[in-house]
């Protein structure tokens, strides 16, 4: 397929963007539905022309397409197949194209499933949409294209970044953009709710759904990033808090908060202005994350993109983007209808805690993030901010909110009961002592945290299973209706209580990992062994391999455990020619829940290698956890209330009669 | 032309997506948000009651809650006679076509043809392998002979052939193996030796490097008279602040060396770094040093001969390149001094013909004519 296809078709895109952007809305402020309705068909032909564009990218690489510079900068005709496609978004332009064809898609299944929304509500949210696209667009045009050609084309491309050769690259950046770029919806909405100065019960509803898909994206992404640095970076690590990491988990807490706030408004009425700020903050944090990544200012294993220009465009559309939101909530917050009072102890204020918490953490974060560099650009001086710093913050803003987390569901909305709920909980409290003296028990010694960590997180796993258990009435009423309530528990219930019991396990991990590993940094001739974690670990061989566009060195390692065979790990020391690189190849092998972690380092003189082994005691934990929180996102966003949004004003809803519910007399 | 094609399509798509809804009157009335609201409110009372049946809510709570419900329907229901009805736009939506109908072929074609590079065709890489070779495609022709040369990596003279190409689009690594190789496979040669230290040398940033010198050393060994290897020997001499040896070389050099070597100027540079004088000319096929010394030992007749032999070179070179007026003028010269008239006269008359409409050289070729006697 012709490049110029592709390149035409997002220089259209640009077009459809801007009157995307200007019809809507322009529609919406003089009441023509005509006008309104413009906005959803351009919505869809930006997705398509996007999607062309993007497609034409991909179909380049695939073909090794050298005379396309993007191509020959990022790749290589001996990669394999998989690879050739994942480094279209292995690299500044392309991911850049990845993150409008997101944002584009999100704006089409707006304009496809938003029939039963207000026809102004959509018409601005997909203005709104159209800015962001239109500003985005312009960005990759003027400064970023991928589809600069080169005259005369080159035989021969310079490969990808090594680091990013890999299944990881495939997965973890569609899926943090499609985390980041699901928050411009609920910042959409948030701004189309600004610019007609009113909130409804149907605004809420429209917004959770999304909130809750981006959060649940996110939360994937992140979880996949974390393990793609462990297992490729080679240092046995899974998060280093590197501002890269940290601009993709700012926009987390405010997007966890968001869904949180958002239940409130939907049932409660109240905390409206707060979330549309949380919406405002969550997208914000989005795109700030996108500019630390993508202009450079950084220099981290994330950042292949270097040029100061970038940077200045990309901080040009955070200010406009954010400021003038901001200014625009200024100015139209106050005019926004407040309701729904409640007292301190109740399901509202256990989430107002829960989100200035997460809004704490979020802050913390932000300035560990930006304090080095904003000290670098006043005196030029070089700091670091560090793990103990974000642990001290992060971890004590955490600590509370994991402790509170199972209350929440358990108190009543308006005014809650603290002391019955403190009742239901007795027996996860009790779970959670058990847990903590086995804990202690079992460490005989060592950190003092780790057993109280481990009590606190078993509590918030058993915490969620009794809220569901509770709702269902098992104790109370008899068994059997027990089990019919169950049934006809809403799936946002079970998706909520599935989300926290996940924190509890990715705590559970978290705790039991930074407590108990063990570290072995050793040098080995073929035939020597060392130990590390109770296993031994042997060099049976070394033996070089050749790959299609690399070549390996690897050990093999058989794992021994009093004596018992546990099989073996391979790691590898992996050189591509392409560029000359070097990457490790870590060695895993799982256990259970835990982790043999072998790395190998350079080879010694005399024959030996360098080795790095770590035993993980229940590290997968913290990624399986990651994915049940994702999990019950899905399942919440299964609810059928949720997935439809507001029911069509035409038909009166019909609820499924409950055995245990009578239908509702109006 | 499919490409204009396709572009004029796409656009039409994008204009269309903005007529099409466009069409459609102002009569449909957008959906109200109060009616949408009054919905989320129905099910929000069936919630209630599901939970008060459920016994999560206490009845006196689910009945705070149905009131509070209650007062919100009566609200939105309040709303729903005020929102306004649509005012009929038929000049707002012709201008809204107008813009897109004038604007999105402006915009995008405009943008693209500043961005753009219509006329240039997709390169798919296996496309470019099977393609008849195409000259103009430098990379993709090396590229063939690697591949080749993989297959076949015994042939010499493959890469005796990619070498040199090598060198002059500036991958010196590959030059410097594809020489090594080729030395390897068909045995050394002055060019051989001399295209491989060339190569090291540049690999190394211009520095004569012990293994570059040992390949021009090598050259030398198969020619002694190749006059590149002599020049690297002696910058590499020079290099090592053996100015004295450099300068020895490159007058030895620049004596070999004919007028009309490309090379004068670089040697004559070269001498001047280390303080020597550049000698006079070497005559183009001027006997040389040796020639010299052969002559003297050889009785008349013989010297007669290689003399005659020596002239009968010069004419020979002169008969394929022309454009020397020396070697002219030195052959005329030579033929009278052997006593052959005719010869001498035939060489001025070709030289005439080499040199016709250049008044100064014809001047020269006359004056010497003359002063040989050998008429015009």
């Amino acid at each position: 397929m012709n490049p110029e296809i592709g390149h035409y078709a997002l220089v259209l895109s640009l077009a459809v963007a801007i009157l995307m952007t200007v019809i809507p809305i322009w529609g919406a402020r003089a009441g023509d539905a005509a006008l309104m309705k413009v906005g959803t068909t351009l919505a869809l032909v930006l997705a398509g022309f996007v999607g062309l564009s993007f497609a034409t990218l991909v179909v380049a690489y695939v073909q090794s397409d050298f005379s396309v510079l993007n191509v020959v900068e990022n790749s290589h005709s001996a990669k394999p197949l998989l690879y050739r496609i994942t480094g279209t978004w292995g690299n500044h332009e392309g991911s850049m194209l990845l993150w409008v064809l997101v944002l584009a898609i999100f704006a089409a299944l707006v304009a496809l499933f938003g029939n039963n929304l207000p026809a102004r509500l959509k018409a601005n949210v997909l203005g709104v949409q159209g800015s962001v696209a239109t500003a985005f667009l312009l960005f990759i045009l003027l400064t970023s294209n991928p589809f600069t050609r080169v005259i005369p084309p080159p035989a021969e491309g310079q490969d990808l970044n090594p680091i990013l050769q890999d299944i990881g690259l495939a997965i973890h950046p569609p899926l943090l953009y499609l985390g980041y770029v699901g928050f411009s919806i609920t910042f959409a909405f948030a701004v189309a709710a600004l610019i007609e100065g009113r909130i409804d019960a149907t605004w809420a509803r429209w917004v959770r759904p999304w909130a809750l898909t981006a959060w649940a994206f996110l939360t994937l992404g992140i979880a996949m990033g974390s393990y793609w640095a462990y297992y490729e970076l080679g240092w046995g690590g899974w998060w280093f808090w590197d501002p890269v990491e940290n601009a993709s988990l700012m926009p987390w807490f405010a997007g966890t908060a968001l869904i949180h706030s958002a239940v409130v408004m939907e049932k409660r009425d109240a905390l409206k202005v707060w979330t549309v700020l949380l919406a405002i903050l969550a997208f914000s944090l989005s795109l700030l994350g996108t500019f630390l990544v993508r202009s450079g200012v950084l220099t981290s294993v994330h950042a292949f993109a270097t040029d100061p220009s970038r940077g200045v465009f990309i901080l040009a559309i955070l200010v406009f983007f954010i400021g003038g939101s901001l200014a625009l909530y200024a100015l139209r917050a106050p005019m926004l209808r407040q309701g729904g009072l409640f007292a301190p102890v109740s399901r509202e204020g256990a989430l107002v805690l829960n989100n200035l918490l997460l809004t704490a953490a979020a802050a913390a974060v932000l300035v560990g993030t930006l304090y080095p560099l904003a000290l670098e650009a006043l005196d030029g001086s070089k700091i670091t901010v560090g793990p103990p710093y974000f642990n001290l913050t992060v971890g004590a803003l955490m600590l509370p909110v994991a402790f509170a987390m199972p209350f929440g569901p358990l108190l009543a909305w308006k005014r809650g009961d603290l002391i019955g709920a403190s009742q239901r909980l007795m027996a996860a409290f009790g779970a959670g002592i058990v847990i903590a003296a086995l804990a202690a028990y079992a460490q005989g010694g060592g950190p003092v945290l780790a057993p109280f960590g481990m009590g606190l997180a078993a509590f918030v796993v058993i915490g969620a299973v009794a809220e569901v258990i509770e709702r269902a009435g098992f104790g109370r009423v008899p068994r059997a209706t027990a089990f019919a309530r169950l049934r006809g528990l809403p799936r946002a219930v079970f998706g909520g209580a599935l989300a926290h019991a996940g924190v509890g396990v990715c705590l559970f991990g978290i705790i039991a990992e930074t407590s108990w590993n063990a570290e072995r940094i050793a040098g080995v001739k073929v035939g020597g062994s060392f130990e590390v974690g109770g296993y031994e670990l042997t060099l049976d061989r070394l033996e070089p391999r050749n790959g299609p566009n690399y070549r390996d060195l690897v050990g093999v390692f058989s794992v021994r455990r009093g004596g018992v065979e546990h099989g073996t790990i391979e790691s590898a020391k992996r050189l591509f020619t392409a560029r000359n690189m070097p990457t490790t190849e870590s060695g895993i092998r799982t256990m259970g829940f835990s982790q043999l972690y072998v790395s190998l380092g350079d080879e010694l003189p005399g024959g030996g290698v360098g080795v790095r082994a770590y035993w993980k005691p229940f590290v997968t934990l913290i990624w399986i956890g990651s994915i049940i929180m994702a999990l019950g996102g899905a399942l919440s966003l299964s609810d059928r209330r949720l997935r439809v949004g507001a029911p069509k004003p035409a038909k009166k809803p019909k609820v499924k009669p409950d055995p245990a519910s009578p239908v509702p007399a109006e | 032309m499919l490409l204009w094609i396709a572009f004029s399509l796409m656009t039409a798509a994008a204009i269309l997506a903005v007529l099409w809804p466009l069409r459609t009157g102002a009569a449909t009335r957008a959906a109200g948000t109060a009616d949408a609201d009054l919905a989320v409110y129905r099910d929000q009372l069936a919630e209630i009651a599901r939970d008060r049946a459920t016994g999560l809510i206490g009845t006196a709570e689910g009945e705070a809650a149905r009131a509070e419900v209650a007062r919100r329907i009566l609200r939105a229901t309040a709303e729903i006679g005020q929102e306004g009805a649509v005012s009929g736009g038929d000049r707002r939506r012709r201008l809204v076509a107008a813009i897109a109908l004038v604007g999105v072929p402006l915009l995008a074609g405009g943008l693209y043809l500043w961005l753009g590079s219509p006329l240039y065709p997709p390169q798919p890489l296996a496309q470019r392998l099977e393609a008849q070779p195409n000259p103009s495609d430098i990379a993709i022709l090396i590229r063939k002979v690697e591949t080749h040369l993989e297959a076949n990596p015994d042939d010499g003279r493959g890469y005796e052939v990619v070498a040199p190409i090598y060198a002059r689009i500036g991958r010196f690594d590959d030059a410097a193996r594809a020489w090594a190789n080729a030395i390897r496979l068909l045995g050394p040669s002055a060019v051989r030796e001399t295209g491989l230290g060339e190569a090291l040398m540049a690999q190394a940033g211009g520095v004569v490097t012990g293994a570059a010198k040992s390949a021009f050393e090598a050259a030398l060994a198969a020619d002694p008279k190749d006059p590149k290897a002599r020049y690297f020997l002696g910058l590499a001499a020079e290099q090592d602040g053996r100015n004295a040896q450099a300068a020895a070389i490159w007058s030895a050099l620049a004596a070999d060396t004919p007028a009309d070597a490309p090379w004068r100027g670089l040697l004559g540079d070269a001498l001047a770094r280390v303080g020597a004088e550049m000698p006079a000319p070497a005559a183009a096929s001027g006997p040389g040093a040796a020639d010299v010394a052969a002559a003297e030992s050889l009785t008349p007749a013989q010297r007669q001969q290689m003399i005659r032999g020596m002239v009968e070179r010069l004419e020979a070179r002169l008969a394929e390149q022309g454009d020397d007026i020396d070697g002219w003028l030195r052959l005329m010269r030579a033929w009278s001094v052997l006593g052959d008239g005719a010869k001498a006269k035939s060489a001025a008359g070709q030289a005439r013909q080499h040199f016709a409409g250049d008044t100064a050289a014809l001047g020269r070729i006359d004056a010497l004519a003359r002063e040989l006697g050998l008429g015009s």
